[in-house]
C-alpha cells in the first residue's frame, strides 16, 4: 500500500498533453552538438540530426513565472507530488527514422505510469511518461519513454 | 575532426568485444552550453550555492540526459557509416558533478549474424570505476 500515492494522484495515470509541432533547423542542431562535444561532422555541419536531438526540441518551453524555485518548470501532465526533489531516471528511446533539416515533427507525451519504492533515505516517487514523435507523414520517428525520480 | 574508423565486418564480432572508450571533462562552459540549448533551467546545474546549500550537493551536477547523450556517441563513433542504433535504455544511478572525468565504453553481449543486430552494454562511469550510467542498445550493422 503506498503511503504517499493518493487516488487523486494516479489519476492523472494515462493523461495526454497536447500535441506540439516542432521545426527541426540546422542551427539548432549545431548548437546541440556542439555543447554535447559531438565529433562527428554531420551533426556538427547540421546535416542531420544526432540521437538524442528529440530532447532539447521538446522541450518545454514556459513562462519563466512557470518556473518552480528549484528552476524546474510546473508540468502540467504532472500531478502535485509530495516530493519535490527531481533527479534524472532513464531514458529508453527507440530510433525508427534519421531526422534532417526541415523536418516538422509532433510529439505527444502520455503519462503512463507513477509508482512508488523505497530508497535508502526515504520514499522515492517514480513516474513514467511516453513521448511519441511523428513526421507529417504520420510516421513514428522517435518513441521515448523517460523515468523521473523525485526524493 | 571527424571519427575515421575502419568497416565493421558482423562477421568478424564477437560477445565480449569492446568498443573503443572515450574521456569527457565537462567544464562550466559546456554545463552552460549544454542546459542553454535544452532551455533547461534547473538550477542544480549552474547555480553553485543554490546546488550546495539548498539541494545539498557538492557540486553542480551534470545533467542525466548528457550522460545518455554520451553513451550513444561512444556507439556512433564505432558504428561511423556501418550501421546505426535503433534503441538504447539506460539510467542514471550516482550523480556526477563539475570537475569529473567521466569515461564511456561498452561490450557486445549478443549477435545475431541473420538480422545484423547486435546488443552492446554501454556505459558511463567515473574516475573510482563506478558505473554512473549503465545502458543496454540494439544496433544495426549495414554492411
Amino acid at each position: 500500500m503506498s503511503k504517499l500515492l493518493t487516488q487523486k494522484i494516479m489519476s492523472f495515470v494515462g493523461k495526454k498533453s497536447d500535441s506540439k509541432r516542432e521545426l527541426v533547423t540546422r542551427r539548432d542542431i549545431r548548437k546541440y552538438s556542439i555543447a554535447t562535444g559531438n565529433r562527428q561532422e554531420k551533426y556538427l555541419r547540421g546535416d542531420m540530426a544526432p540521437p538524442m536531438f528529440h530532447v532539447p526540441l521538446f522541450w518545454e518551453l514556459v513562462p519563466i513565472e512557470e518556473l518552480e524555485p528549484d528552476g524546474v518548470f510546473i508540468d502540467k501532465l504532472l500531478p502535485k507530488f509530495p516530493l519535490k526533489r527531481q533527479m534524472a531516471g532513464g531514458l529508453k528511446i527507440d530510433y525508427l527514422k534519421d531526422v534532417f533539416p526541415g523536418d516538422w515533427l509532433t510529439a505527444t507525451r502520455t503519462l503512463s505510469a507513477i509508482y512508488e519504492k523505497e530508497g535508502r533515505s526515504g520514499p522515492l516517487i517514480f513516474y513514467e511518461i511516453v513521448t511519441d514523435i511523428l513526421n507529417d507523414a504520420n510516421d513514428l520517428v522517435i518513441r521515448e519513454q523517460i523515468t523521473r525520480i523525485l526524493r | 575532426m571527424d571519427i575515421k574508423k575502419k568497416s565493421i565486418s558482423i562477421e568478424q564480432l564477437s560477445v565480449g568485444y569492446e568498443l573503443p572508450g572515450r574521456s569527457f571533462c565537462p567544464d562550466s562552459k559546456q554545463l552552460f552550453l549544454y542546459n542553454a540549448s535544452l532551455w533547461n533551467a534547473h538550477r542544480i546545474h549552474f547555480d553553485y550555492p543554490y546546488a550546495k546549500e539548498v539541494e545539498g550537493y557538492p557540486e553542480l551536477v551534470l545533467a542525466g540526459p548528457l550522460l545518455g547523450d554520451w553513451m550513444h556517441q561512444c556507439l556512433e563513433e564505432w558504428l561511423g557509416v556501418d550501421g546505426r542504433i535503433k534503441s538504447i535504455d539506460y539510467s542514471n544511478r550516482i550523480a556526477s558533478y563539475l570537475g569529473e572525468t567521466l569515461y564511456s565504453g561498452g561490450s557486445i553481449t549478443a549477435i545475431d549474424l541473420e538480422t545484423k543486430e547486435i546488443i552492446i552494454d554501454v556505459f558511463i562511469k567515473n574516475a573510482k570505476d563506478e558505473v554512473v550510467s549503465p545502458g543496454t542498445a540494439a544496433v544495426e550493422i549495414s554492411s
